[in-house]
């Protein structure tokens, strides 16, 4: 009997299974940020046990509140900074070389297929787009991750889905997400990983793969996978050219962890997307989604383009293609955050940086800032963004404040329109 | 024997989410006791009241999908530091779920009909509860009646509680 890629990394990085109800996995990689960790390193400190099982394998980055806001969130900072340095954690990615963490820890090279990574943070699924089995914990999960190297996973059962057809123009990585939330809800993939496959999903470079593992936890899913494959490869060439002999050695190696043909997943689900149109959320839960066409007029406070979920290289291209040459409606506060530095300083080559502010866009540094409601344009009570982040609960990016989340496109011809409107108006 | 008892909370709303638990805003506390007065803080909700709701409780009894949102383990320190170790729901998130036993905590699924029962039981007032964790059962005493239910959790999870947490038991096997 065939296996699934996430049972065969369960298998390859098993240290335990007490009394046979969960696994102990081995980590490949801790991934940790300013919000989440300073707990967990000053239970360490007060436990006695200030230590990490491997500096090289423990990823940091200030990401959240980026500069710091206020004090707290200043010593949110400083307590980072000092663990890492007295642990001798090298890669610590601070103000100046940060971005958000789950665009900026991928453009480092830090993720191959057959890893297990855990990290303080919900999305951290999006590093599944690699091959990787890749989860959100808490920070108990945390603490013991990062003195010991094991984290405890239920066993997972598999969710296939298979993406086919042929997108549209105007319709992205996105929108195909928020389909698949819409057609499985928030708890349709409960305990399980969700397995990306099907033509369309062969055909997206990695930002657009990043956009749907990154999601996977929105339809409840522990971790979002995309199966490695040569396009995996190209992305991660530059960083392991001196451990293969050629990209296709590597990809041989890296496809023992591949799902086998045979492999018998818990549940599978095909969704032509051919017919698919631009969406949108328009509640508090994100399987509330709608055509952008059935949510046309919706009058917009603000327009957030950034995030996780689309803050990245190919997201600005978007958003920018549709804002050349033209002016945000008046009242209307849209803000940019190019997820990492480098896609900052290629938005700027590109001239992307330039339509955007032509057309009143404010450019802030990379962090995550709206997205999680803490700094860098939180909401008032009773205003709504349109925003290409991956959450709308009532209260993410203010109190009393409503998200549509939606694609790049939308949100930048929303922001023309000062509405919520479909992008095809905007691009021919 | 690991007990837990005490005034019973009821949210009778699904998709209780951890900002709604604990607000974003307080993510930037370091030490779990300043989170004390915020338990709840953002969450509207027919009845609740956070200056009365929260007196003396023990247990929230609430829907499907509790605890759903981000992974912050402020949402299980928020209700610990408030004395609420026991949180029972039709379903949880995963993240949350386990968040609770890796502190040592309990939450526990159970029908849609158990939970209609204890929320008939809370409206008559006077409502308690106790949970037997080795024995997997709570009690629910309202006026002078009285209902036992069982539950499931696994062995894992039974033993994280008994410890007090994954730390506690992680740190004697690793
Ligand atoms: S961009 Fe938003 S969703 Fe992504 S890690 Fe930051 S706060 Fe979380």
């Amino acid at each position: 009997m065939g296996k699934t890629i996430a049972e065969k990394i369960f298998e390859t990085h098993l240290v335990d299974e007490p009394f046979g109800d969960v696994s102990v996995l081995k980590l490949d990689r801790v991934f940790c940020h300013e919000i989440t960790t300073p707990t967990a390193i000053q239970d360490l400190v007060a436990r006695g046990k200030d230590r990490v099982f491997d500096p090289d394998k423990i990823k940091v980055v200030i990401d959240h509140v980026s500069p710091a806001k206020d004090s707290k969130t200043a010593l949110q900072g400083k307590i980072l900074r000092q663990w890492a340095k007295r642990h001798g954690i090298k890669d610590f990615f601070d103000i100046g070389n940060n971005g958000v963490c789950h665009a900026l820890f991928p453009e480092k090279g830090f993720v191959r297929p057959g890893f297990t990574i855990i990290m303080g943070d919900s999305h951290a699924c999006t590093h599944g787009a690699f091959g990787a089995f890749a989860a959100g914990v808490g920070t108990t999960a945390l603490e013991m991750g990062i003195l010991k190297g094991v984290a405890t996973f239920k066993k997972q059962e598999t969710f296939r889905i298979q993406i086919v057809g042929s997108l549209k123009p105007g319709v992205y990585a996105k929108d195909v997400i928020l389909e698949v939330i819409r057609q499985i809800s928030v708890e349709g993939a409960m305990n399980m990983v969700i397995e990306f496959g099907g033509n369309v999903v062969d055909a997206m470079g990695m930002d657009q793969r990043m956009t749907l593992s990154n999601m996977a936890v929105e339809a409840g899913a522990t971790s979002g996978i995309c199966l490695p494959d040569m396009t995996t490869v190209e992305y991660l060439w530059p960083f392991i050219k001196s451990e293969y002999q050629s990209p296709e050695a590597a990809l041989e190696y890296f496809s023992q962890f591949s799902s086998d043909e045979d492999a018998v997943y818990a549940k599978t689900k095909t969704i032509d997307v051919s017919q698919l149109a631009p969406l949108s959320t328009f509640g508090f839960k994100p399987d509330n989604v709608k055509p952008v066409s059935q949510m046309e007029g919706t009058p917009v406070d603000q327009v957030y383009i950034g995030s996780c979920t689309n803050g990245r290289i190919e997201d600005l291209r978007v958003a920018a293609q549709v804002l050349k040459g033209k002016k945000i409606k008046e009242g209307v506060r849209g803000i940019v955050s190019p997820a990492t530095p480098k896609v900052f300083s290629m938005a700027v080559e590109e001239g992307l940086i330039k339509i955007f502010m032509d057309a009143g866009f404010c450019v802030t540094n990379p962090t995550c800032g709206a997205c999680l409601g803490m700094s860098n344009g939180v909401l008032a009570d009773g205003e709504v963004a349109a925003a290409t982040t991956n959450r709308n609960f009532n209260g993410r990016m203010g109190k009393g404040g409503m998200v549509h989340l939606m694609s790049p496109a939308t949100a930048a011809a929303t922001a023309i329109q000062g509405k919520i409107v479909n992008s095809s108006l905007f691009v021919n | 024997m690991k007990k837990f008892e005490g005034k019973i909370l009821c949210l009778d709303r699904s998709d209780i989410n951890t900002d709604e638990i604990i607000p974003a805003k307080y993510l930037t506390e370091i030490e779990k006791i300043a989170m004390q007065p915020h338990l709840l803080e953002d969450l509207s909700l027919d009845g609740f009241d956070i200056k009365k709701s929260l007196e003396d409780v023990a247990v929230i009894v609430s829907l499907e999908n509790f605890g759903c949102g981000s992974s912050r383990e402020h949402a299980p320190w928020a209700l610990e530091v408030n004395g609420i170790y026991v949180v029972i729901a039709q379903s949880f998130a995963r993240i949350f779920r386990q968040n609770m036993f890796n502190c040592g905590m309990l939450a526990i699924a159970l029908t849609k009909e158990e939970i209609d029962t204890i929320f008939e039981c809370c409206k008559l007032g006077d409502a308690f509860l106790t949970v037997d964790v080795d024995s997997s059962t709570i009690d629910l005493t309202c006026r002078d009646k009285c209902q036992t239910f069982s539950f499931n959790i696994s062995k894992f999870d039974k033993t994280l509680v008994q410890k007090g947490g994954w730390l506690e038991y992680a740190d004697e096997h690793y």
